[in-house]
């Protein structure tokens, strides 16, 4: 398998940047997601690497060679499409046969790997089908099967879900994750859906306006997110703004102890992060899982250990298994999601306490 | 009420079908009927079939319409495919314009164009002939096999051929193992429009026929002038056979392949 370099890439459409200076590496074997909004820049980094898109700058490399001059189809690369792109005038016997038909197999072998390429993806039996008569879900076990058949080097996937209904992307993601696995080759996908961002990756790298914005381990990302930007596209977060302030004044902090960064009105949320300097304006990231919230005055007291900060619910969404507040907290709205553990939710109106341990405000740049 | 509707849509649609038909048959009935003043009840006979098989003139234009016809079909399907193509793969300077500039031949009245082709020709010194017919009759057809093969590629789009190429497939591959067989049902339905439309082209061929030379249609016209002989239904008979044999083929065609 193999190792895939993106280094320094820009490519721009007239005075729109695609892609700004991006710089990825992605590791033998692993299963990686490019994770972005619409237009900024992932598809083109993923057909950059395919050989559609020439970067204006920089270079692709796989396996320490670069691929400038290397045409798609000498590249080596297998891709699912997000409409699976199946040939519909050949069977499915055809269209998994197709990459080693064009290399001029023999028929025998093409046979054998065929059947045992459709055994992998669970599709014995359906060859002679065409396209048009397969389901949402076997036509993407096609398209995959087509494109690992080659054994390429780099398996790339656009969307590859995206086509297919919630639950059936759900058992996908399993299966896809399990082949990947099983087959042991390097992936590169493409999605806007932060969920399946999470559930497949090895890492992930958001972009934003062509620019890698974060790269790091599904959970780093979510639990450290680098940007607003980041905070807000993968899952939801809560801004508050501030000064980074001195060590709290109760005399009890050591090196690591957390710091206070002050609000506005007097008021301050404590992080164990890294600050700027004293005075230094701050942006604190906080997940609305992260808090918990009670009763005005009940729950855990405010001290070093927990930030607690008073408002009033101003919605209360039910859907069954959790409860999401809308919560007024000093005339900022702030999104709290709760397991729904009480009997009775918080009515709009009550006054509540949020409670949140101070590793979870996170500083974020703006 | 609901009856009543009804029965009003399908007295319409009787009524269509027979302003379309009724002449038509009633031509196809008289080519057997062997009064020469279509005299009724119908005497069945075959003889204006035989007398069309000693029609030399009628026959040898029938022969150049379909040679005429053949020729132009194969050189606009060509050239058609290839701008089709051009089309709908790549960005280039004055696409839309061009694109634009396609409509007005199938607008403009075929009596002016013939008119200009005709000035154009004479002053060029092309000159009048079974050649210039042609090349009026593919710059006519031009635009329809843009049209058909376009339309084709549109519902495909350029993954298909992305794909291939991942797989594989040199460029010379990816044409004949995808881009052909998948636009193959278009090239053939616009090939067979292509066949129509110079067969039926009576305007540009009678301008651009010089004496001692014509198509059929342009012959069918002098024969009605100079007096019109049941020959001519029997010709028109088997012409409307043949047209709607390849229409037949043209709606399987256009079809055929094209389910995704």
């Amino acid at each position: 398998m193999s190792i895939v370099e993106v280094d320094k890439v820009s490519k721009h459409y007239g005075t729109v940047a695609a892609l700004e200076n991006v710089s990825l590496s992605f590791a033998d074997g692993e299963f990686f997601g490019l994770l972005g909004p619409s237009g900024s820049g992932k598809t083109t980094l993923l057909r950059s690497i395919a050989g559609f898109v020439e970067p204006d700058q920089g270079d692709i490399r796989i396996d320490g060679a670069p691929v400038r001059d290397t045409p798609v189809h000498r590249r080596d690369i297998g891709m699912v499409f997000q409409n699976y792109a199946l040939f519909p005038h050949l069977s499915v016997f055809d269209n998994v046969a197709f990459g080693l038909s064009v290399r001029g197999a023999p028929r025998r072998e093409i046979a054998a790997q065929v059947a045992a390429m459709l055994d992998l993806v669970r599709l014995g039996g359906l060859q002679e089908r065409r396209p048009r008569e397969l389901s949402g879900g076997q036509q993407q076990r096609v398209a995959l099967a087509r494109a690992l058949i080659t054994r390429p080097r780099v398996l790339l996937l656009d969307e590859p879900l995206g086509a297919l209904d919630k639950r059936l992307r759900q058992e996908m993601q399993i299966e896809l994750k399990q082949i990947q696995r099983e087959v042991g080759i390097t992936t590169v996908f493409v999605t806007h859906d932060q969920e399946e961002a999470l559930t497949l990756s090895d890492r992930i790298a958001i972009f934003n306006e062509g620019r890698v914005v974060q790269v790091g381990q599904p959970n780093e990302v979510y639990e450290r997110p680098a940007t607003a930007f980041a905070a807000a596209f993968l899952g939801d977060a809560n801004f508050f703004t501030g000064r980074a302030g001195s060590p709290n004044g109760t005399g009890s902090l050591g090196a690591g102890a957390p710091r206070r960064v002050l609000l506005a009105d007097g008021d301050a949320i404590l992080t164990t992060s890294p600050l700027p300097a004293d005075g230094e304006p701050v942006r604190l990231a906080v997940r609305p899982e992260k808090f918990e919230i009670y009763r005005s005055g009940a729950g855990p007291a405010a001290g070093d250990a927990m930030n607690r900060l008073s408002g009033r619910v101003l919605q209360a969404i039910y859907s069954g298994s959790s409860i999401t507040y809308k919560v007024d907290v000093r005339g900022q709205e702030v999104t709290v999601f709760e397991q729904n553990r009480s009997a009775q939710p918080f009515p709009p109106g009550e006054a509540v306490d949020l409670v949140w341990a101070p590793r979870h405000s996170v500083p974020v740049e703006p | 009420m609901k009856g009543l509707l009804k029965s009003l849509v399908s007295g319409y649609l009787a009524l269509v079908l027979v302003f379309l038909y009724l002449p038509i048959a009633v031509m196809m009935v008289m080519a057997f009927n062997q009064s020469p003043l279509y005299r009724l009840p119908v005497v069945w006979d075959t003889v204006w079939f035989e007398e069309l098989a000693g029609n030399e003139r009628l026959l040898g234009a029938s022969l150049n319409s379909v040679v005429l016809a053949l020729i132009n079909a194969v050189i606009a399907t060509a050239l058609g495919t290839m701008a089709a193509l051009a089309f709908a793969r790549y960005q280039f300077r004055g696409k839309t314009l061009l694109q634009i500039l396609l409509f007005p031949p199938i607008t403009i009245p075929w009596l002016i164009i013939g008119t200009s082709m005709l000035i154009l020709f004479f002053w060029t010194g092309i000159g009048r002939g079974l050649h210039a017919m042609l090349l009026g009759h593919v710059a006519l057809s031009l635009p329809y096999v843009i049209v058909v093969v376009g339309a084709r590629l549109k519902s495909f789009g350029v993954t298909l051929e992305e794909a291939a190429a991942t797989l594989g497939a040199s460029p010379w591959q990816v044409f004949w193992r995808v881009s052909a067989p998948v636009m193959g049902p278009g090239i053939v339905a616009a090939a067979l429009f292509a066949f129509a439309v110079s067969f039926d082209q009576f305007v540009i061929s009678y301008f651009l026929a010089p004496p001692g030379i014509s198509t059929l249609p342009v012959e069918i016209y002098s024969a009605i002038r100079k007096g019109f002989t049941p020959e001519i239904n029997a010709i028109s008979t088997i012409i409307i056979l043949v047209s709607m044999g390849l229409m037949l083929l043209f709606a399987r065609f256009s079809r055929f392949g094209g389910e995704r």
